[in-house]
């Protein structure tokens, strides 16, 4: 097996007229590995993952899949990828069946490989029983493993996913994360662009964390947490719109705090020790809780605004 | 020095040059169709049956005969012809309408070209699908043509060839003009082009009875196209149908092309 990276980003910068969405990123992925892009909306993920995907050129730098330039050899690349994008894009002219056979044959798979394999995969995102199905009655979560199935038609060595369970409900995109991490089991590469947390932690070994088209931090979701958070996090509720002048009350307690307009959030290692001591302090917020640090933390703590708005 | 051969090279973007899949979209549009949709070909036998009826009925009778160029025909013989080149024109550019709806709101494409496929294939399927769509109207009208007893000569079978190029030629332009369209209401401007061209291309009346005019009548692409199967419906071969054919011909590869860099332009940003 080759050692070359799969993806091999350097200085890479998109600009759509004035504006830029990619401001001059340095990514690799590695073969087998899950690979996230986190940040908020506007961060520049997916200009990003259409310039992977060789559907977008690149304005700036350099940019190499399976060592190929997506410039000149865009066909090639495109043949040995899959890609769900963030609007399923499915063709709601055709049957669920149909989409991913003629799918297939974009890739000029024989019509008998296409239905076996469309067969297969309806099998695999749980969706044998809508195969005869226009698109447009499935629900947002259905269509999205309609998409999943689709983008595995090429078996491809390297899967792109942008946002792969935004706007689906906490059960489908459970179901989601399940397919997907079979499919991570299998050794197909996954990179995939998110603005939740928990998708990130479940499904990202390593992962950039993107800011206005730049990369502000790089690692694990664990080591990232180590590195610009705490173990725990205590966080307060007072009653609405007095947080800011409450915040002195708590001051100096755990490592360091964050004033949010609906919590007062507290980082530190003991985060049961630190609420004692908000306590002993005579303070006294609606409501308190302890949990554990998150890559929502890292982000706030890197950028000053929370991911999600 | 540069060959014949070697023009459309030039003129031609790599996107079509390097197209290998066009069939696919044809592919994509037989699987549509397969659940129904061949009723818009059963429709288009009755638009020529009712152009045709009416002429033979009415206007046969009224106006006697024609010359044009030298020869003199039966009024029906010298404009059912025009007719039927008309109606292969009118099938692609309706057919364009299709490709707004695809491109702007279905976001087909964006879709097929995340694959091996490429500009060039979309634009180029997509021609050779309305191309196949307004042969099968040209089939019907000439058949339905001969039946009233409006075809010349045996060579009115080399008509369908050249209805097929007006065919290609004018969804080639009329795809690429697609692109350009933002919303619905563009399509206004639609007719204002399409309907001159239809009574102006010497289509009713010959061309000598533009006088003066006769220049602007043959800036019409239609025109080329119905001064062809006039002749050929007459079994009449020319040299001059070489330029007709080479205007549409220049047609096709320059719609084409447009579309081509209008689709990477648009969905490959």
């Amino acid at each position: 097996m080759s050692t070359t990276p799969l993806i091999v980003a350097r200085g890479l910068v998109k600009r759509f007229g004035s504006f830029t969405a990619v401001d001059g990123i340095d990514v690799e992925v590695h073969r087998g590995e899950s690979f996230g892009f986190l940040g908020p909306n506007g961060a520049g993920k997916s200009s990003t993952m259409r310039m992977i995907g060789c559907v977008s050129p690149r304005t700036d730098g350099e940019l190499r899949i399976f060592d190929m330039d997506p410039a000149t050899q865009g066909k090639q690349i495109r043949a040995r990828i899959g890609v769900v994008p963030q609007a399923d894009q499915l063709d709601e002219q055709l049957t669920v069946q149909d989409n991913l056979m003629l799918y297939g044959r974009y890739f000029d798979l024989p019509r008998a490989e296409c239905r076996r394999r469309a067969a297969e995969l309806l099998e695999f995102v749980q969706l044998t029983d809508r195969a005869t199905s226009k698109i447009e009655p499935l629900s947002g979560g259905m269509k999205r493993r309609v998409t999943i199935a689709r983008s595995l038609v090429n078996e491809p060595e390297l899967l792109l996913l942008d946002e792969p369970t935004t706007g689906l409900d906490p059960q489908a995109r459970h179901v989601l994360w399940d397919r997907l991490y079979r499919l991570k089991q299998r050794g197909v590469t996954l990179v995939l662009t998110t603005h939740y947390m928990d998708e990130a932690e479940q499904l990202c070994d390593r992962l950039v964390v993107m800011d206005g088209g730049r990369i502000v931090a790089e690692g694990s979701p664990r080591s990232l947490i180590e590195q610009h958070s705490t173990r725990e996090v205590l966080e307060l509720r007072y009653p609405a719109g007095t947080n800011e002048e409450r915040a002195p009350d708590v001051a100096g307690i755990g490592d360091r705090s964050e004033v949010l307009p609906d919590r007062v959030l507290i980082y530190a290692h003991d985060g049961e020790a630190a609420l004692a001591e908000v306590h002993a302090r005579g303070s006294r917020p609606e409501s308190a809780l302890v949990r554990r640090s998150s890559l929502e933390d890292v982000f706030l703590r890197l950028t000053g605004r929370s991911l999600v708005d | 020095m540069m060959t014949l051969a070697e023009l459309p090279l030039r003129i031609l973007p790599p996107a079509v040059l390097a197209a290998r899949r066009p069939h696919r979209m044809l592919e994509r549009q037989w699987i549509v169709n397969r659940r129904g949709g061949w009723m818009i070909v059963l429709t288009g036998f009755f638009e020529p049956l009712f152009y045709l009826l009416s002429i033979r009925i009415g206007f046969g009778g009224l106006v006697g005969d024609v010359t044009d160029g030298g020869r003199t025909m039966p009024y029906a013989e010298f404009v059912a012809p025009a007719l039927f080149a008309s109606s292969a024109m009118n099938g692609s550019i309706y057919e364009a309408t299709n490709i707004f709806f695809k491109l702007k709101y279905e976001k087909t494409y964006d879709a097929v070209l995340a694959t091996p496929m490429t500009s060039g294939d979309v634009a180029l399927g997509e021609m050779l699908y309305a191309t196949f769509r307004g042969a099968l109207y040209s089939v019907a009208f000439l058949i339905t043509m001969w039946a009233l007893g409006m075809t010349a000569s045996i060579w009115a079978i080399a008509m369908l060839p050249v209805a097929m190029l007006v065919s290609f030629a004018f969804s080639a332009v009329a795809i690429a003009g697609t692109t350009y369209m933002r919303t619905w209401a563009d399509f206004e401007y639609v007719p204002s082009l399409m309907l001159p061209m239809f009574l102006f291309s010497a289509t009713f009346y010959p061309l000598s009875s533009y006088g003066d005019w006769q220049w602007v009548v043959q800036l019409s692409p239609l025109y080329h196209g119905v001064a062809v199967v006039r002749g050929l419906n007459q079994g009449e071969w020319a040299w001059s149908y070489l330029a007709h054919v080479s205007v549409l011909v220049a047609m096709a590869l320059w719609g084409l092309s447009v579309t081509a860099r209008r689709i990477d332009h648009l969905l490959l940003k």
